[in-house]
């Protein structure tokens, strides 16, 4: 008997044994892949703890970037992340309300949640193309927080769109039934009950995309962002600095750049996101277990 | 009272219905200012030295061969790294681990594709090619490999959250019948519960494959920007460029309507393109094995 075969027989008579370690290597691979995300996390955290203080956060950047506070970059994502929520979210639960409550199942219909899987295939720095193109030379916004804005709604709103659809659509369909039953226009139905059951499902959505555009670097290079300002931006129309660019000019563009501002930035960009990424989560789970049906 | 209602909803079922046409018109509206900057490329460099294996924008020479290597190289790698993970914790979490478990591994998973990609650049170029200098004995950290690894990283959770909702759709009966039949949880997982999801995890793989070619900020900091030809396997271990960091890295210093500017905006249209690609056949994977399951089902 060689000893493939012989493997082979051990193995069917040992089937729990390879149970057991096919269960084992699965769950190293798992471990594999959560470990470094936390180490990543803590990493962060650890090495840029030491460079937070009032001057850093309230503060503005001196001697070519290379010592004082980010400021302008924090207020500047700031006003990013506003100006993309002013934008994608009034429209992507517009969309998301069409696709769940008025839209049937057409060629149309299928052609634009072709187009959605599409926008949210688009590579990054396409969009960032797209903005130069269309927002920045096109209708001449110039290189502005209203540009970069822009570029990034379009970025964000395959995401609020299809988690906002998502939770329209678990709303059971006998509460729209009642609603339309007791006279209720259908617009009313969705106002009153359709949207109000789906909220947290929404909020969710809403809050991971906007969480993308705040850490984007690539659409804003060439729309809004600027390398430094010694003000805050005045208006829509001016250029403005962003916490991803930031980091990435003073890790890669600045030479003898101190390490410890590095990190601090990367760890308040960090905080930033991760702390979007936590609420998301609390609304989340929060609605899971109070849900009623 | 009643007039003014229906007035009213009729404006806000137009607007929502605009609203929905809208992705339509956005996609419509990139491709557009894709070509309509992209393709006086062909008008103002000749084709055969488009297909050149040299990329010195200073000196006239735009061939982006060199380029989409680079790409091909760094995604490649990330594939590899990518698709064993992603889809081995999609079944760790759906069909393994217990459930306390699983309401942790979601959110993490999830969290890692929050990660901005400027952070894991930054990480790449402090932490990680330094160490893989080192470890791997080479001239320079700066590698596709490092691209690689990373961008294995930042692709893993699009295949694990896709693969994951394939294997969670597999119905709990096909999972029973193979039991009852008297397969193991081991057994059930390779010969049952993958086969049923099959469509939904080459999915999972194109989507992954997708976000890593697409990918810029991290492969712009840690590939080395070197425009060089890949044409072996060893060239994993050197400097490469990609599409993606070449318009990222040059499009902030040329002139609108120079050559330059027009064979940026060409190569992000081949990047739409292929995105368009990979995106439009992972949707009809899904889209025929809705209809074999539709049918096998009636």
């Amino acid at each position: 008997m060689t000893l493939a075969e012989h493997m082979k027989r051990t193995f069917s008579l040992n089937r729990h044994l390879v149970q057991r370690l096919g269960f084992t290597f699965i769950t190293l691979m798992a471990i594999a892949t959560v470990l470094p995300i936390v180490a990543t996390v803590l990493y962060i955290l650890i090495q840029g703890a030491s460079a937070i203080s009032l001057e850093f956060l309230a503060g503005f950047p001196r001697d070519g970037m290379r010592a004082g506070g980010i400021l302008p970059a924090i207020i500047g994502t700031l006003y990013l992340t506003i100006g993309t929520a002013i934008f994608s979210v009034p429209l992507g639960i517009a969309a998301a309300i069409y696709l769940s409550e008025y839209a049937a199942d057409t060629p149309l219909t299928r052609t634009i949640r072709i187009a959605i899987i599409n926008l949210a295939g688009i590579p990054s720095v396409v969009y960032g193309l797209f903005g130069l193109g269309l927002f920045v030379l096109f209708l001449n916004f110039g290189t502005s927080i209203l540009a970069a804005s822009l570029t990034l709604s379009i970025m964000t709103l395959p995401v609020i769109i299809s988690t906002a659809e998502e939770a329209l659509r678990a709303v059971p369909q006998a509460f729209r039934t009642v609603s339309i039953s007791l006279g209720a226009t259908r617009w009313q139905t969705i106002r009153r009950i359709v949207l109000k059951e789906a909220l947290p499902g929404i909020l969710t959505g809403v809050i991971l995309g906007l969480e993308r555009a705040a850490g984007e670097t690539a659409p804003i290079l060439f729309t809004g962002a600027a390398f430094f300002l010694p003000q805050l931006p005045g208006s829509p129309f001016d250029a403005t600095m962003a916490l991803p660019y930031h980091l990435f000019v003073i890790s890669t563009q600045v030479p003898e750049m101190p390490i410890q501002i590095q990190y601090g930035t990367a760890l308040v960009l960090l905080v930033f996101v991760l702390t979007m990424n936590l609420i998301a989560t609390v609304i989340r789970s929060r609605a899971r277990a109070k849900r009623q049906w | 009272m009643e007039k003014s209602l229906n007035w009213r909803e009729f404006v806000i079922t137009r607007s929502i219905k605009a609203s929905g046409y809208s992705a339509i018109l956005f996609v419509a509206l990139i491709f557009f200012f894709l070509v309509r900057e992209g393709l006086p490329t062909f008008g103002e460099v000749e084709s055969t030295s488009l297909l050149n294996i040299r990329w010195y924008p200073i000196e006239d020479r735009f061939g982006i061969l060199p380029l989409i290597t680079g790409s091909i190289m760094v995604t490649f790698g990330a594939t590899l790294i990518a698709v064993p993970f992603g889809i081995g914790t999609a079944i760790y979490i759906s069909e393994i681990a217990p459930r306390w478990v699983r309401e942790i591994l979601k959110p993490l998973v999830e969290l890692l594709g929050g990660l901005p990609s400027v952070v894991l650049g930054f990480l790449g170029i402090l932490v990680l090619s330094p160490f893989l200098r080192v470890f791997l004995d080479l001239p320079t950290g700066l590698t596709a490999f490092t691209g690689s690894l990373l961008l294995g990283g930042i692709a893993v959770p699009t295949v694990v959250s896709v693969a994951e909702d394939a294997l969670d759709a597999v119905p709990r009966a096909y999972r029973e019948g193979a039991w009852a039949l008297g397969a193991t949880r081991w057994q059930t997982i390779w010969r049952v519960t993958l086969p049923a999801a099959r469509s939904g995890v080459i999915t999972a793989i194109m989507l992954g494959i997708g976000r890593a070619i697409g990918e810029t900020m991290t492969v712009m900091m840690v590939t080395g920007n070197a425009p060089v030809l890949a044409t072996a396997l060893g060239s994993l271990f050197s400097p490469v460029r990609t599409m993606t960091a070449t318009i990222a890295a040059e499009m902030g210093e040329v002139a609108s309507g120079s050559t330059h500017y027009h064979v940026l905006f060409f190569i992000g249209m081949v990047l739409f393109l292929i995105s368009l690609g990979v995106n439009i056949a992972a949707s009809s994977v899904v889209f025929r094995a809705k209809k074999r399951a539709e049918r096998i089902l009636s």
